[in-house]
């Protein structure tokens, strides 16, 4: 199991995956945004989302877990 | 007369329209977001009002909010800054019409030049040139395909309502096009809710120059010389200096002349700025036009010695213009770079705290900073948390007194651009003048990348 953090303070601009999709490394799970900048957020595993701690919208903190990836 | 005046904008520009303010006795009022109560400008301002939340439509977007605060103010004239509500007609109109004098030119100028496309066909029509390129929207991925067997590539694909080098891409072969067009369209309509796309040459080793213009409502017009905008970062710019060290000084004036022609052809009024692209013969070509000020404009200040800000609300108020363009002459060189909280390699942004604020201090040392000591730089807003504008009596001697302040300069707590910009002004190219809109992907990122 492994958990996807915010890797910067920011909005969650989109969310690209449903929980229990399949995922592979590098894939993006999350786009934030920041500054007027989308930062895309991508599982460093394959895997399947289990759960997706955000919702669009949220504002998350650096470090912030976004997604647990099992 | 203008008594009081509202800026509806925020940073290091919400400070420098209440500093020309306080010099000419107007009296003034500021609008902020929670994330901003702490900001230098708020208390600056002889009265402040809290708008909301931190999010733009809560805050500094949210004109039902603003109005009934210039209003119950007392306000007879608003300062929209830049960006925010700065280039809204509708936004220029509501203030019209609540009797509050909106400090930029018409509703009418300011909604075709936003348009991008509009804006091309209205130049053409002035006699001003344009980048080869589509004369309206694109509307399909294979209508661009088929555009791009004329225009060859490479091809810069712009979103007609973009800004901000949102929704605008460079692309060199059809799949790439077809990718690009697809996602850039989508983004378009989510951020600007338009998301009609153009195609334009993407001309290679061109510069970023501009003309500064002042227009009056009697009918004259004059312009305050250019400003070369070349290095930037995700298309924004990141260092700006006038006068630019490439253009002959009869291109200069053709340049001028040309942007003043494309005024007065318009009906502008107030200050404003017509962006060019120039290639390595000096042929240049319409980009934008910007109907309000811009970030960069201390520059043409320090070299003409006027105050721009001044000049908008002097034109706001119907006088005018004080000054001849045979008054207009440039003096020495100067360059402004901007500080950006954000990581100087990956230009990743860097929200957070600043431990320690310190600023270079000296003559021909001009500073617009948008925070303080103790400072939290939020992620609401653009990363630009300050300016650094020095003057020299040439180009050689402004680019010594940059690296002298950019060793000075101290930002703790978050990551910010300086690093590049120390890099930048000692760079061979830079100061021999190869300036190109290319230059951190040419000369910058293959450094750091080898470093």
């Amino acid at each position: 199991m492994t958990e996807i953090k915010a890797s910067m303070a920011g909005n969650v601009w989109k969310i690209t995956v449903d929980e229990g999709e399949k995922v592979e490394s590098d894939q993006d799970v999350v786009i934030l945004e920041s500054m007027k900048m989308e930062i895309p957020i991508a599982s460093e595993t394959d895997g399947t989302v289990k759960e997706l701690k955000v919702s669009e919208g949220d504002f998350v903190n650096e470090g912030d877990v976004i997604a647990v990836i099992e | 007369m203008i008594n009081k005046i509202l800026i509806a904008n925020r940073g290091e520009i919400a400070a420098r329209v209440i500093r020309t303010c306080k010099k000419l006795g107007i009296e003034t009022v500021a609008v902020y977001s929670e994330a901003d109560q702490k900001a230098p400008f708020v208390s600056m301002a002889d009265e402040s009002f809290l708008l909301g939340p931190p999010r733009v439509q809560e805050s500094y977007l949210d004109t039902e909010k603003i109005m009934p605060i210039a209003k119950k103010s007392g306000a007879d004239a608003i300062h929209p800054g830049y960006g925010f509500l700065s280039e809204n007609g509708s936004f220029a109109e509501m203030c019209e019409q609540a009797g509050i004098r909106f400090i930029g030119p018409s509703a009418d100028v300011m909604e075709k030049m936003g348009s991008k496309i509009a804006a091309r066909e209205a130049m053409e029509k002035a006699g001003v040139p344009v980048v080869p390129g589509t004369d309206g929207a694109v509307a399909s991925s294979d209508e661009a395909i088929e555009i791009a067997r004329d225009i060859g590539y490479p091809i810069m694909l712009k979103a007609s309502a973009g800004g901000g080098g949102i929704g605008m891409q460079v692309v060199n072969t059809d799949q790439e096009l077809i990718k690009a067009f697809e996602s850039n369209s989508k983004r378009a309509r989510t951020f600007f809710g338009d998301g009609a796309m153009f195609m334009e040459k993407k001309l290679d080793h061109a510069r970023h120059i501009e003309i500064q213009l002042l227009a009056d409502s009697h009918g004259n017009a004059i312009h305050l010389f250019e400003r070369e905008c070349s290095i930037q970062r995700r298309n924004q710019k990141v260092v700006e200096e006038a006068p630019s060290s490439f253009i002959s000084d009869e291109t200069r004036q053709r340049m001028g002349e040309t942007a003043v022609k494309a005024a007065k052809a318009l009906g502008y009024v107030s200050a404003g700025t017509i962006e060019f692209l120039v290639d390595e013969q000096e042929n240049f070509y319409f980009l934008e036009m910007n109907t309000r000020i811009q970030v960069e404009h201390p520059v043409t200040e320090e070299i003409t010695g006027l105050d721009i800000v001044e000049e908008q609300i002097r034109i706001a108020e119907g006088k005018e213009l004080s000054i001849r363009q045979s008054d207009v002459k440039i003096d020495g060189h100067a360059i402004e770079v901007r500080i950006y909280a954000e990581d100087p390699e990956t230009f990743f942004p860097s929200p957070g705290h600043i431990s320690a604020f310190e600023l270079p201090d000296g003559e021909h040392i001009r500073n617009e900073a948008a925070v303080t000591d103790g400072y939290d730089v939020t992620p609401y807003y653009d990363p630009m948390i300050g300016k650094l504008i020095v003057k020299g009596a040439d180009r050689s001697e402004a680019i010594s007194l940059l690296k002298e302040a950019l060793l000075t300069y101290k930002v703790e707590g978050i990551k910010t651009n300086i690093p590049m910009l120390k890099t930048v002004a000692d760079h061979e190219q830079f100061k021999n003048g190869n300036t190109t809109t290319a230059f951190v992907e040419t000369y910058y990122l293959p450094m750091i990348q080898t470093n």
